[in-house]
């Protein structure tokens, strides 16, 4: 208010001392114009001390040739949803989707935090993320901890809402239960060098799958990882990576039936070590991704179980070495517009398990490679809404084409979101 | 552990300069190279062709931040996709908010339409006003001042080759500005109509009219229904030009100035965005050059 006076105040001194000769006077006046508005743009902003908000609406209408309810990845752990995850496709018809609830923010010098809950449709409240971070370890150190996204894989860290297509690649959902967020610690360190290259390692309770919460001392999952990443020229932007998770179950259920469909209750107990190896490449003309870009991304996953299997309480050996991948590419040939192709397949591999064949457990122990291939097209009206149009033919169930149409909605209310890479 | 190591080292960075600076956006990275000469090693996280607004934190931008003793941003949540990632994830205390070695631009600066209600139906407004502040010579002078003080302030062995290249520049650049508005007198009262709302700074400086934007909104990208809009707005009140920065793309700018029968005015914006704007200097000069253009 004092400046604008003080403005007013010399616009009409100039006025006044238009013919006579005073500049001197206008420059004093117009210095301490400055500097008063140096005093005031130094205030900083009100809502500086309130973390960022932001609410991210989801919605969905689906139609699926086969049931969502008995979803099955014929050949694969977990069978089904109640193994822990979320893995089976969009529910048919009208729903809605998680709907989540993030508030970030610097906690003090030292630390930020972040939490990320999710309502889901049937009305439960789930803590997606609730973790703090390091700011001041420097020399490249972060540690994380609480409830956070796995930093293993490309896909794994990135929020759900975020996804480019509505679901996860068929080997996110067997190899990992659609997506790993366990408790524990991460220490993460950056190279000092020109390249991004970052090493991790994780801790946690393994509480989800490929883990199984037990009440146990000490650590259920532990991972390690490292990243590289640059540019190539101006347009192009790449990051890869090899992962490797070690995990101990016991009694990880799941469901299956026999031969006669009857129903089987069975269990694993002992160790799963996997490998992932990602890749992506971000292109967009002199770097500028706002009229057209490209991104082309891929991960394989190969894991290997070892341990005791129970079917009906009935115990076996149990081993397998089973693998899978995707590759998906998403091009934006307009401002708003982008389409997308992705394609999935996992092999079965091998499997044994003593005496047990697919006629005591048909979903784990037929051997099917499962493969599906998504189609997309979405418009983003800003940075805040997107609304999607997806095809899927999907082969995960042996022997059974599933396909799906769906069409999505995303729209994310308050704090700007992140430009994750 | 040595083989990896040693095969870090490869990759490491060149010899060490005295301070290793991000700058957000090339105009900045220009006035630390100014202020610093070659006792500061500088780069830009963004080039003249890129939009500052849409940027991702990519893996060489994270490693740039790992890397940095300080990092110099506009600030006004211009950069709020990107910066505060970079900053999370680099482990590097150094640039954290709040830390000497973050430097916002815009804490020196009083900005222009400060909105004094925010709300997205308004399209992807700057809420804390608008953050494209280095296009009027008078705030680079600030900026400058603040930057001298902050630079000496994290290298306090250069702090006095600093502090005497910062003087020499300063005055080099006031007796520029007192040419400049020399040169750009004629300009006052011309109407032009821009992309988005990122020349309004110059516009102001040089006492032109804005008398619209080809963006409908902030941050939306132009519709026929608002460029015919404007174009009939055109007719009533003509524009000069369309004037609009290098990143912002040609399509719709040559739409309406062509219906309109106005030439298209395409400014560097910032230091690389045409040839001839290679420094702060000639950034000015080139893009007073073509403005004046328009009145021969
Ligand atoms: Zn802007």
């Amino acid at each position: 208010m004092y400046r604008i006076l003080l403005c007013a105040m010399a616009l009409a001194m100039a006025a006044s001392a238009r013919g006579q000769n005073v500049p001197d006077e206008l420059e004093q006046l117009r210095q301490r114009v400055d500097h008063l508005e140096k005093q005031a743009a130094a205030k900083p902003a009100t809502n500086a001390f309130n973390p960022d908000i932001s609410l991210i609406l989801q919605g969905s209408v689906a139609r699926s040739s086969q049931n969502p309810d008995d979803y099955q990845i014929t050949g694969f752990m977990p069978s089904s949803a109640n193994s822990g995850g979320e893995v089976a496709p969009a529910p048919r018809g009208f729903s809605l989707g998680e709907s989540e609830l993030v508030i970030s923010s610097n906690i003090d010098p030292y630390f930020r935090g972040q939490l990320v809950a999710s309502f889901t449709p049937d009305n439960q409240l789930e803590v997606e993320e609730a973790f703090f971070q390091t700011l001041a370890l420097g020399r490249g150190f972060t540690l994380k901890g609480g409830r956070f996204l796995s930093s293993v894989g490309y896909q794994n860290q990135i929020h759900q809402h975020a996804w480019d297509f509505q679901d996860a690649p068929l080997a996110y959902k067997a190899f990992l239960g659609g997506r790993l967020n366990d408790d524990g610690l991460q220490l993460k360190w950056l190279a000092p060098t020109e390249l991004l290259v970052e090493l991790g390692a994780e801790v946690g309770r393994g509480r989800n799958f490929p883990g199984s919460d037990a009440n146990r001392n000490g650590a259920g999952l532990w991972a390690l990882y490292g990243h590289v990443g640059g540019d190539l020229g101006e347009s192009t932007a790449w990051r890869s990576g090899l992962s490797y998770l070690r995990a101990s179950a016991s009694d990880r259920g799941f469901d299956d039936h026999d031969a006669g469909g009857n129903p089987v209750t069975g269990a694993f107990s002992g160790r799963s070590a996997l490998w992932i190896a990602d890749a992506i490449v971000k292109w967009a003309p002199r770097g500028d991704a706002t009229v057209t870009n490209l991104k082309l991304q891929g991960e394989y996953f190969r894991r290997s179980e070892s341990g005791d299997l129970t079917l009906n309480s009935r115990p076996a050996d149990y081993t397998s070495r089973q693998s899978g991948w995707y590759a998906q590419m998403v091009y934006q040939f307009m401002p708003r517009w982008r389409v997308g192709y992705r394609y999935d397949r996992l092999g079965y591999g091998s499997v044994s398990a003593g005496s047990f064949t697919s006629a005591d457990a048909s979903i784990l122990l037929t051997a099917h490679n499962p493969t599906r291939g998504s189609l997309m097209m979405d418009w983003s009206p800003t940075e805040f809404s997107r609304v999607r149009v997806q095809l899927a033919r999907d082969n995960s169930r042996a022997g059974v084409t599933d396909n799906q149409v769906l069409v999505q909605y995303i729209f994310s209310l308050g704090a700007h979101g992140a430009h994750t890479f | 552990m040595r083989t990896l190591l040693a095969a870090l080292s490869l990759v490491a960075l060149p010899a060490h300069a005295a301070l290793t600076v991000l700058a957000c956006e090339p105009e900045w990275a220009a006035l630390v190279k100014e202020i610093g000469g070659d006792k500061v090693n500088v780069t830009s996280a963004t080039t003249a062709l890129q939009d500052p607004h849409r940027i991702e934190a990519r893996p060489s931008l994270i490693a740039r931040a790992r890397n940095a003793d300080l990092m110099v941003c506009t600030g006004a949540q211009l950069e709020i996709g990107w910066a505060p990632l970079l900053q999370s994830q680099s482990g590097n205390a150094k640039i954290q908010a709040g830390q000497p070695g973050y430097f916002e631009a815009a804490g020196v600066v009083s900005l222009l339409e400060r909105p004094t209600s925010v709300d997205r139906a308004q399209g992807d407004v700057h809420p804390a006003g608008n953050p494209h502040l280095h296009l009027n010579p008078r705030n680079i002078e600030r900026v400058a001042g603040a930057l001298i003080e902050r630079m000496g302030a994290i290298d306090a062995r250069e702090a006095p080759n600093y502090r005497s290249r910062g003087e020499a520049f300063l005055k080099r650049w006031r007796d520029a500005t007192v040419r400049w508005e020399k040169e750009g007198a004629p300009l006052k009262g011309m109407g032009v109509v821009t992309y988005h709302k990122n020349l309004t700074y110059l516009f102001a400086w040089l006492g032109m009219r804005e008398l619209g934007t080809l963006e409908p909104k902030p941050g939306l990208p132009p519709s026929t229904a608002h460029l015919t809009g404007l174009l009939e707005q055109l007719q009533r009140e003509p524009a000069k030009a369309v004037v609009r920065a290098a990143y912002n793309e040609p399509r719709a700018a040559e739409w309406l100035a062509e219906r309109a029968h106005i030439p298209v005015v395409v400014l560097p914006f910032t230091v690389g965005g045409t040839d001839q704007a290679k420094d702060l200097f000639t950034l000015y000069d080139d893009s007073l050059a073509r403005l004046l253009a328009l009145l021969k």
